[in-house]
């Protein structure tokens, strides 16, 4: 069986279960040997400061179609059979799921590429912005050259 | 040239507005000739948008480099770096 490559996108306030997102990438698509899943959840602790919030702003529109060209330029490289991609925005707490990113593959290279890939370009090109909430203050988040360095990897 | 503006995150609030519609002088065509025409309007836009200050772009929400051309009805989007994920 010969189909497509099925990509999803969801940018939501509400929690995700990893099973369903996964369950949804394999129904129905039995070529799929392998998935890799990363899952970025709120840490308590950021540059040594208890973080008790944080608040995730996007720009919606942009956020949807920026993660879609990824999957896109995902699919185009690996060999996969389905990319899924949430992602939260709101007022989010320490322990809290922010994103999941899952990539499906016959093999678990591509899979595991792909995967790094899109949380990769995620990070340094999905217009999201991070404020955290302190004791006594609140702070931007400010972006990281690691972060940049991860991506120019794949260039 | 009219464009529509939309402002992102810590800058958003170091401006205090999130979106506008401005019709641009002539001359002004490009992001680096808007970035210098926003500074221009003082006070805490001179700060924002000084040249020093790392911000990112986007026209028709798809990001662009600093030197893209603009064009009439266009949406423009200035914010900092992202930090999602």
């Amino acid at each position: 069986m010969v189909s497509a490559p099925a990509l999803r996108v969801v940018v939501q306030q509400e929690d995700f279960k990893l099973d369903d997102l996964l369950a949804q990438m394999r129904h129905g698509r039995p070529q799929i040997g392998a998935i890799a899943c990363f899952v970025g959840t709120v840490r308590d602790l950021n540059q040594s400061d208890t973080v008790s919030s944080m608040f995730l702003e996007h720009y919606p529109g942009m956020t949807e179609k920026s993660l879609e060209a990824i999957a896109q330029k995902a699919i185009e490289r690996w060999k996969l059979e389905s990319v899924s991609i949430v992602h939260r925005v709101g007022l989010l707490e320490p322990l809290d799921q922010i994103v999941a990113v899952a990539t499906a593959s016959a093999h678990r290279q591509d899979a595991f590429e792909s995967c790094q890939f899109v949380m990769d370009f995620l990070k340094t090109e999905a217009p999201f912005w991070k404020k955290e909430q302190m004791a006594d203050q609140t702070r931007w988040v400010q972006a990281r050259a690691s972060d940049d360095e991860a991506r120019e990897r794949w260039l | 040239m009219l464009v529509h503006m939309r402002y992102f995150a810590s800058l958003r609030e170091a401006i205090g507005i999130d979106a506008e519609t401005i019709s641009l002088p002539q001359g002004v065509n490009d992001l680096q000739g808007l970035r210098r025409f926003l500074a221009a309007r003082g006070e805490v836009w001179s700060e924002a948008f000084a040249e020093d200050k790392a911000l990112r772009a986007a026209i028709n929400q798809e990001l662009v480099k600093a030197s893209a051309s603009l064009r009439d009805q266009a949406e423009v989007a200035f914010f900092p770096p992202v930090t999602g994920g």
